[in-house]
């Protein structure tokens, strides 16, 4: 049974978060939420808890104290009887599978094609029938202008292609959340353009909510509904694009915002 | 059941300063081969390299028994003598072990990566000096793990001598303990596991302790992970032993 | 020189015509049950009962660090008392198997941590369940990259077949030792046995390196 939310317009709630990795605390009572549909970026310096958070929510790490609560449900946390434990895998499961993923490093499956790398999900997870899992997968093969590379592998794809196969295999799932971890980092600069918009032209054409760590300040300025500064495991400012990008409140945010700016 | 339980030890006993001189013998020689062999693939010359080659693979493709049989049976033939069993062993394991410990030395100094070779040419060091000074320190640590192996399957070799009547640990199982202490084999046999299983926990002790003092030489920690490139050159070796 | 060419030419086929099939099978049926055993001892090692990891690792250890010849009597004496009567060539192949093993567990076991950490992830946020994660991502992606290393140890185990001789099997080795004890001339069969193997293992080793070329150039 899970904890039910208190407030009928939330997607996703850190609630009194922290993660220690050994004797480092990485992430220290973070307390955020983020609307449905909303598009939200997180931005800071390496190391201060940015991806933490992406990975929590993927259950890729487990959080050392405090909450998470995914569109009503908790996720961390069950209740027995009168009290709450911590989830066990299965339940995490159930509810992760509203969440999808991108990352950084593609991580296609380069054992199978293109098409299985889309299927795999939505029949293995979603318990889709094959039919309506290939079905799904020649969509979004179209919405990300790849349809000629359907019965690709992996390792015959450019970099953007692959992000992108990725972006499609993610959609897949018809996930409520979508994370999206430095998807562009890892790409040559001239690819970088292409899967932005692409993200922009999902992000203004579904209802799925964005969390998004990226580096790329004009991305985040123009898709986001709400920026989010970070330092060491803290929120330092959390404000609209317009805002926080020209008259940022806090002095780290504009420290930040001047030596990553500058560099072009 | 455990009343005979210190013969059959006293009795192994018996055997095992042959098992420890045929795997010293056995390593000594190897090693040796190993750097003569391992450098000469690694030589100008395509003669000595193809030379150096053809040991490696004669030795590596026989049958470790079939060599040990020929060596005690069939040579005493060819050139009239006869060889004792122990010399026969050690040195069949030599040359053998030898054999795949080349292609561990050459491995190990293929992967010293080329900068350091450039920079040793800079400094006009010569080629000995290169590879005593700069390159055999750096390649000696990679090179300690897998012959930790080697030198187990060394010992574990030392049991075929039993089969060139060796008085090694497994002949005095086999000839003295057995014949009258059939009803007790699997003790008996489990025993000898035992005995081996020390000896070879001794050579890793010391292994290990050799990596140590390797990584030093050169300011590195030794690493903790084996990683299935190094697990592969010494598996392409064809040596038996695998896991690092 | 007190080389007997007739004698070689003489028991040539009969050491060919009585040993290979016999070395053949022990080489391919030792081969597979290592391989298989190998891959569910690797995976045992990795379970999250501490149990289960601590004696899978005791087992692999004690069997890799003791001698493959004394396991073959240990089993040979063994199993009859414990009542399985296998007939020698049996008991040797299953001492060589599960021998080799323990050492296709540590071969299978570096190949499942080379990849990459990012599939196991992928697979996370694909919610895949756990056994479908192993099938489809996971182990073929593993294995392929460590078949050239399961390959020299199928030759090491065709190399260490002779070691059944001494439980009474007649392999190459074990032929080419009966027709020498029939004459008390030892010398041309044992080197038609050594150079059989070395034929034998080197044209084994030769395929192995076209895998290893072939799975190279796959990832």
């Amino acid at each position: 049974m899970s904890e039910p939310s208190t407030e009928a317009d939330v997607m996703i709630r850190f609630e009194d978060v922290v993660k220690r990795f050994g004797d480092n605390v990485v992430l220290d009572e973070l307390n955020f939420t983020v609307a449905p549909g909303e598009f939200v970026t997180l931005i800071g310096p390496s190391g201060s808890g940015k991806t933490t958070i992406l990975r929590l929510l993927m259950t890729l790490e487990q959080v050392s104290g405090g909450k998470i609560h995914v569109g009503g449900e908790c996720l961390t946390h069950v209740r027995r009887g009168d009290r709450l434990v911590p989830a066990d895998e299965k339940h995490q499961r159930q509810v992760r599978k509203r969440i999808g993923m991108v990352f950084q490093q593609f991580n296609l499956f380069p054992n199978m094609k293109v098409l299985q790398n889309l299927t795999e999900g939505p029949i293995r997870s979603l318990g889709l029938p094959r039919a309506e899992a290939e079905a799904r997968a020649h969509e979004l093969l179209e919405l990300v202008g790849l349809t000629d590379k359907v019965n690709a592998h992996p390792t015959q794809l450019s970099g953007g292609q692959q992000q992108r196969v990725a972006i499609a295999r993610a959609l897949a799932m018809r996930p409520d959340v979508l994370l999206l971890d430095e998807v562009t980092s890892a790409l040559d600069p001239e690819l970088v353009a292409g899967v932005l918009a692409l993200l922009k032209d999902i992000a203004n054409t579904t209802d799925i909510t964005f969390l998004c760590v990226t580096h790329e300040m004009g991305f985040a300025r123009d898709v986001s509904d709400r920026v989010m500064m970070f330092d060491q495991g803290q929120i330092v400012e959390d404000a609209v694009p317009d805002k926080l990008f020209s008259e940022p409140d806090h002095e780290r945010t504009r420290a930040f915002l001047s030596a990553v700016l500058e560099r072009g | 059941m455990f009343d005979n339980l210190s013969l059959f030890v006293s009795t192994i006993s018996q055997g095992l300063l042959l098992t420890v001189e045929a795997t010293l013998g056995g390593i000594v020689i190897a090693i040796v081969l190993s750097f003569v062999f391992g450098l000469a693939m690694l030589s100008k010359s395509r003669t000595v390299r193809v030379l150096a080659r053809i040991y490696v693979e004669i030795w590596r493709g026989t049958s470790e028994v079939v060599q040990l049989l020929w060596i005690y049976f069939a040579l005493p033939i060819l050139i009239g003598y006869r060889i004792v069993p122990l010399l026969a062993g050690i040195v069949v394991l030599g040359m053998n072990f030898g054999a795949y410990g080349a292609e561990i030395v050459r491995g190990a100094v293929q992967s010293v990566p080329k900068a350091q070779y450039e920079g040793a040419i800079a400094l006009s060091l010569t080629p000995a000096q290169r590879m005593r000074r700069v390159i055999l320190p750096q390649a000696l640590v990679e090179m300690v793990p897998p012959f930790n192996n080697l030198f187990i399957q060394l010992l574990k070799g030392s049991a075929l001598l039993t089969l060139i009547t060796a008085h090694e640990m497994t002949y005095q199982a086999r000839e003295v303990l057995i014949q009258r202490h059939i009803d007790q084999a699997g003790l008996i046999w489990t025993v000898v596991l035992l005995f081996y299983l020390v000896l070879a926990i001794l050579i890793t002790t010391g292994m290990r302790a050799l990596e140590r003092w390797a990584a030093r030489l050169v300011g590195r920690k030794p690493s903790q992970r084996r990683s299935l490139r190094s697990m592969t050159f010494a598996a392409k070796s064809h040596a038996p032993g695998g896991g690092l | 020189m007190n080389w007997d060419w007739n004698f070689f030419w003489d028991v040539f086929p009969d050491v060919v015509s009585d040993g290979l099939l016999i070395t053949f099978e022990a080489t391919v049926y030792g081969s597979v049950i290592a391989y298989l055993l190998g891959l569910v001892l690797a995976l045992l090692r990795r379970s999250p009962v501490r149990i289960v990891r601590g004696v899978t690792w005791a087992f692999i250890e004690f069997i890799r660090s003791t001698p493959l010849l004394v396991q073959i009597f240990f089993l040979f004496f063994v199993l009859p008392d414990i009542g399985l009567k296998f007939d020698p060539l049996t008991t040797g192949v299953i001492a060589i198997g599960l021998h080799y093993a323990t050492y296709a567990a540590e071969v299978y076991r570096a190949g499942i941590e080379a990849v990459p950490v990012g599939q196991w992830e992928a697979a996370t946020a694909l919610s895949l369940p756990r056994a479908r994660t192993w099938r489809a991502v996971i182990l073929p992606q593993a294995i392929p990259r460590v078949l050239p290393a399961l390959g020299n140890y199928t030759i090491s185990m065709l190399k260490e077949t002779p070691l059944l001789l001494t439980i009474g099997v007649l392999d190459i080795a074990g032929a080419a030792f009966q027709e020498g004890s029939e004459r008390f001339r030892y010398l041309e069969p044992i080197t038609v046995a050594g150079i059989l193997f070395l034929v034998l293992s080197y044209s084994a080793s030769l395929l192995v390196r076209w895998l290893e070329r072939r799975v190279g150039t796959v990832h």
